[in-house]
């Protein structure tokens, strides 16, 4: 079982990126422990989608290392890239479902065209199914993506992401445009998705209730619902919350930490709870 | 001091670099058949009817322009030839390029391009699959295939079109406008010619519409520039391609 290890899953060593000079991440440093939680604020244009493709190996990091898994991907061409990141699960932050295929067809996708994911022919449609179900989108196969409404593709882009059972899973802006009631349910299927599958996660997000939820609620797959997470439970623990800022990172450690920060552009993220 | 053509410099080398990568896909696996199949029929079967109809208007005026000239050396008879001349060396593939392009670079100038401004094209790097493989060899190989055969139909279909002026507007015979079609070609260097060009203009039509697409960045604006870029550089692209490749093929001892 992928539980809480040494190893670390995503590790980042004095990374840069830059656009036209401009600098989207800035020797950044962090690593991201086996089964842990990552909550990562900032405001727009801070570099926060920047830093999960840059943790796919989508952008190159102009310098620095990114291992994932041990493995150093700044250096590895395109083909052995598709290796590593058939273990990662990205949702996107525009869903980039394709739209010339179905619900089906897309969350189908990895499985088919991953090739260090070997599913034989009869188990994609169950296990498309599952994801489907699991997202509760079950009645939608058919259906292509601009026949959904916002909130029910980002479900199906969550379904697409995890279909593979990732160890580590990213997700950029859950939440992002959605009414409050849909994003609570988002928020709680990532919940349960983290505590079903034990994997590493990390999560931008604009709102410091999703960052509040992931870090102290947990699935109760008997209620089906998402209940605080007993005093001392490894869920708060387990979740670090990492602050961006023009690209450089400027603040990770937990959920008490950053409510101690005095910082006003920190401050700026927890005062904005409900 | 030369940082004005930088740019066009840098851009130039990503276009070669893509059509490489492009090209060499073509001999790699996977191959996307079914895209390859798809895009053919938009690309091929599409554009049918628009490249018949300019096809037989461009033949049909062009009996007309030349009857005129013709008549005034009496050698009215003589209309299907160069009708026939013109279309098989220029005005077919180069008609047929150009109406390609601007159905087709366009149109995947802004599906490529609204991939790309919605994440699509990162999705589909991150869940194993080469964008060029499964997006822009596929696209290269229908219209490698299918703007040859566009263009032979259109030659043709000029033909007929001139057939319908010579017949009823300028009174010649049946068989004597078509002997003079006959006639006006040189089977070896016009058949060569009229169907090396199309398949040439193929890859400005294919790649110039991926390269924009691909390029595309500022959301919903940015697909309609990358749009239009693409039919602006592909239909210049295609006059001067043909320029150079006539004047190849007239030094090397066509006609
Ligand atoms: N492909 C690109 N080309 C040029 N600049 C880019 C590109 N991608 C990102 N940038 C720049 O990098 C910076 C960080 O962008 P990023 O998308 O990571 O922001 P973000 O934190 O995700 O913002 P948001 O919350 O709005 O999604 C921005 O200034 C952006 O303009
Ligand atoms: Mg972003």
């Amino acid at each position: 079982m992928p539980g809480e290890s040494r190893e670390p899953a995503l590790r980042f060593e004095n990374v840069s990126v830059f656009f036209d000079d401009q600098p989207a991440l800035a020797d950044l440093t962090f690593e991201a422990r086996g089964g842990q939680s990552h909550v990562i604020l900032g405001a727009a244009g801070s570099g926060k989608t920047v830093l999960l493709k840059t943790a796919m190996g989508l952008i190159k990091p102009h310098s620095g290392r990114v291992l994932v898994f041990g493995e150093d991907i700044s250096r590895m061409n395109e083909r052995q890239l598709f290796d590593i990141r058939s273990r990662i699960g990205m949702l996107f932050q525009e869903s980039a479902l394709f739209d010339s295929l179905t619900i089906e067809e897309n969350v189908a996708y990895p499985l088919l065209n991953q090739k260090a994911i070997h599913c034989p022919s009869c188990d994609v449609l169950p296990r498309v199914t599952r994801a489907l179900e699991f997202v509760e989108l079950g009645g939608t196969l058919e259906k292509f993506p601009a026949e959904l409404s916002g909130g029910m593709r980002r479900r199906a882009a969550i379904a697409r992401a995890v279909v593979t059972e990732p160890p580590l899973q990213m997700y950029d802006s859950p939440t992002a445009g959605l009414d409050p009631i849909t994003a609570h349910t988002i928020m709680a299927l990532l919940i349960k998705e983290r505590d079903v599958s034990r994997a590493t996660t990390l999560m931008v997000t604009h709102r410091y209730q999703d960052g509040n939820l992931m870090a102290n609620f947990r699935y109760n797959s008997e209620k089906g619902s998402l209940e605080p997470a007993r005093n001392g439970d490894r869920a708060t623990a387990r979740t670090t919350f990492m602050v961006m800022k023009e690209g450089r990172l400027i603040f990770e450690g937990d959920q008490d930490e950053l409510e101690a920060s005095h910082d006003p552009y920190i401050a700026k993220f927890f005062k904005q709870r409900t | 001091m030369f940082d004005f053509v930088k740019e066009p410099v840098l851009a130039a080398q990503d276009f070669f670099l893509l059509s490489g990568r492009a090209l060499k896909n073509i001999f790699r696996r996977p191959h996307y058949g079914d895209d390859i199949i798809l895009q053919m029929d938009t690309i091929g079967v599409g554009s049918l009817p628009i490249v018949v109809l300019i096809g037989f208007f461009s033949g049909a005026v062009m009996a007309l322009q030349m009857s005129r000239a013709l008549a005034q050396y009496g050698q009215i008879g003589r209309t299907g030839q160069l009708v026939s001349l013109t279309l098989v060396r220029e005005l077919g593939p180069v008609l047929t390029a150009i109406m390609v392009a601007g159905r087709n670079s366009t149109g995947i100038a802004s599906e490529l391009g609204s991939m790309k401004v919605t994440e699509q094209i990162d999705a589909m790097r991150a869940l194993g699959t080469d964008p060029v493989q499964k997006l822009v060899t596929p696209r290269l190989i229908a219209t490698a295939t299918m703007l040859p055969l566009l263009t032979i139909i259109a030659d043709f279909v000029g033909m007929f079109g001139g057939f319908i002026v010579a017949r009823f507007f300028l009174g010649l015979l049946t068989r004597q406008y078509w002997m003079s079609v006959w006639r006006g070609l040189e089977w070896y260097v016009d058949v060569t010619q009229g169907l090396v060009k199309p398949f040439v203009f193929a890859f400005v039509v294919s790649l110039v519409g991926c390269f924009y697409g691909l390029r595309t960045t500022g959301g919903t604006q940015g697909v309609g520039r990358s749009t239009t870029q693409a039919m602006v550089v592909a239909t210049v692209l295609i006059f001067v391609i043909d320029l150079l490749l006539t004047k190849i093929f007239i030094s090397t001892g066509g006609s």
